[in-house]
């Protein structure tokens, strides 16, 4: 089996002389294809620089990451826009639909961008919505969405691609209790069918989701604890 | 692998993501799309005057008469010329010197305040010449009669009015035997003319004719004349006419053949040329005002696209973040630019030929065909030109510096 994500040496600094800032400070770290993980850590901790880092969305000033075998680092601006949009799916805090756009419509967006076809497109949209359980919500628009569903559409935005890996960034941080289940359900669901899942979360309840946890600290990781089998901490 | 394919975002696609875009703020397009049509509409409407005006030109000096030239003196006053007289005019007739001269007028001409009972109205011109400028000049009579050559002969104080100076003096009612004091010399009005129309610029039909003895008598003098007004015997001799007429003048002036004349003589063309000179600078500068509002209204548009990605940040960032490419949102940005500058150019196509079926100032505009496509495709250049840099700013945004906008 491939690993999905394989991480060594990654540095990312910000600034320069008096103002340097060291976010990352020497990060390994290899997931699995199928695997559940869990990033966790203090604000500040430099865990949102590495899922920047990990969702193509920042470059890292040294080390090296590879995405489904490919290395990153050689790749340029427009070759970074297509691997996000086949490789990566993306669940943010915010939800970030685009607004005054109809849920099936934001779910199609990545499709587009990929040059699929209208008919196929749809389709494609229509299972992803059904997945998590909002085909009855297709017409909706954001602002007509409860927290909890517009995460939902979201996530089939994410994966309506067929991605490497869904990245999710706090994706409960916004919602109450009840939407929180929900969302995590969907989550669980997907990683029962194979998907590879990086989720960013302070919550420890949302992690034990997860099967595997990682905790960040200073730019480095800290802990790497697995539900089957603790690894120990790594430096 | 996956990167190297070549990701193909349907046309179809980028153009509804921009009428999207548009439809989100319709005041907001719409009021670009107001600017460019004021701009557009301008450069039609304007061009359209100028050129009307010189239509209007060419139609007055059509309205001079039928193989007319015309013999004025070179060079400005207080030249060395020898001015232009009534016996240059006289030599003019000569059925063995010049066999294609069918008539020759000496005219002069000099602006009078005309009074008639209580009315004063100060007349352009008065015209004193003799009977033979009349059908020279295709004046027709409307009511009473034209003056003859013993009127010429006998210097008797007759005058014939032009149907617009007629209205302003008597207000409609028959001015045929009444007095009129010029300058205060008492004419006798005998005649009024058929209108030829009025030509915007100079109005024909704002004149007096009387008989050039009379007017020579009692207001400009017996000096010079101000033009001879010569008809040829046929369309086809009019340059035969034009040497004919240089030789007697030369003659006369004493001009020696390599000496540059000091008259002219002119055929309507060439009067044509020299007029469509002057209108053309006139078109010209229309043209470039016209112009300057469609730029202004080109920075509108770079201005309201400017507005529209600060605000759309956010919603870049996300489009980025799920794979969109700098190309496709540069191409996004740049269709809804072109489409504000399309629509306002279609409108002001409309609003700018409705415009031209107006008489405006006088003039009946003249709608270019080429002004049309030139406006509207400098429209639409216009969008590429003034989104592109709000378009680039948008797709040169980093991904996670978009996202994190608030």
């Amino acid at each position: 089996m491939n690993p999905v994500i394989e991480v060594t040496a990654l540095h990312k600094t910000y600034g320069t002389g008096e103002t340097e800032v060291h976010a990352l400070r020497g990060v390994d770290l290899t997931v699995w294809s199928g695997e559940y993980l869990a990033i966790m850590g203090a604000s500040g901790s430099g865990k949102s620089t590495l899922l920047n880092v990990l969702g193509c969305l920042d470059v890292p000033t040294r080390g090296t990451y590879k995405l489904d075998g490919i290395d990153v680092g050689d790749l340029n601006e427009r070759q970074l826009s297509l691997v996000r949009n086949r490789k990566i799916g993306f669940v943010f805090q915010s939800y970030n639909l685009v607004p005054r756009t109809s849920a099936l419509s934001n779910v199609e967006l990545p499709l587009i961008y990929a040059g699929v076809g209208r008919r196929e497109r749809r389709k494609r949209a229509v299972a992803a919505l059904e997945m998590v359980g909002l085909a009855d919500r297709s017409g909706h628009k954001p602002n007509q969405l409860s927290g909890g569903q517009q995460q939902r559409v979201a996530l089939a935005r994410a994966l309506v691609t067929g991605p490497a890996m869904v990245l999710a960034d706090e994706p409960t941080g916004n919602l109450d209790s009840e939407s929180t289940d929900e969302v995590l359900a969907v989550f669980d669901r997907l990683n029962r069918i194979g998907r590879t899942i990086v989720m960013i979360t302070h919550e420890d309840h949302v992690a034990g989701r997860a099967a595997r946890t990682v905790r960040v600290s200073d730019g480095q990781i800290v802990e790497d604890t697995s539900r089957w089998h603790r690894t120990g901490a790594l430096t | 692998m996956a990167q190297d394919g070549s990701p193909d975002v349907k046309t179809g696609e980028v153009l509804r993501f921009a009428l999207r875009g548009l439809a989100a703020n319709k005041l907001r397009s719409g009021l670009t799309t107001l600017g460019i049509m004021i701009g557009v509409a301008a450069v039609i409407l304007l061009v359209a005057v100028g050129s009307g005006a010189s239509a209007s030109i060419e139609q007055s000096i059509a309205g001079l008469g039928t193989n007319v030239l015309t013999v004025s003196r070179a060079g400005g006053q207080g030249s060395t010329a020898r001015p232009l007289t009534v016996e240059d005019a006289k030599a003019l007739v000569d059925p063995l010197g010049a066999p294609d001269v069918k008539a020759s007028s000496p005219v002069v001409s000099t602006p009078v305040t005309a009074v008639s009972g209580g009315t004063s109205y100060d007349v352009p011109q008065l015209i004193g010449t003799n009977p033979e400028y009349f059908s020279t000049s295709n004046s027709a009579v409307a009511s009473g009669s034209l003056f003859t050559a013993d009127d010429v002969s006998f210097g008797r104080k007759v005058l014939v009015l032009g149907p617009t100076t007629a209205q302003e003096l008597f207000a409609g009612a028959d001015p045929v035997g009444e007095q009129v004091l010029l300058d205060n010399i008492q004419f006798t009005v005998i005649g009024v003319l058929q209108s030829k129309g009025s030509s915007g610029l100079a109005n024909a039909d704002d004149t007096a004719i009387a008989p050039l003895t009379a007017v020579q008598n009692s207001l400009t003098g017996y000096g010079q004349v101000n033009q001879i007004l010569v008809q040829s015997t046929s369309a086809d001799s009019m340059s035969a006419a034009q040497a004919e007429i240089t030789a007697i003048l030369s003659a006369r002036h004493r001009i020696a053949a390599n000496q540059t004349p000091d008259f002219r003589v002119l055929s309507q063309e060439q009067l044509l040329a020299t007029r469509t000179t002057a209108t053309e600078t006139f078109t010209v500068l229309l043209a470039s005002v016209a112009a300057i509002s469609l730029l202004v209204g080109g920075i509108g548009v770079t201005n309201i696209m400017l507005v529209t990605v600060t605000e759309r940040i956010r919603e870049i960032g996300i489009r980025k973040a799920i794979g969109a490419t700098r190309g496709v949102i540069l191409g996004q940005f740049l269709t809804e630019a072109t489409l504000l500058s399309l629509f306002g150019g279609a409108l002001g196509v409309a609003a700018g030929v409705v415009g031209s079926q107006f008489t405006i100032a006088g003039i009946t505009p003249v709608v270019v065909p080429g002004s049309i496509f030139l406006a509207f495709g400098v429209s639409a250049l216009i969008g590429l030109f003034f989104g592109s840099y709000p378009a680039g700013r948008a797709a040169s945004l980093r991904p996670i510096e978009a996202l994190r906008h608030d």
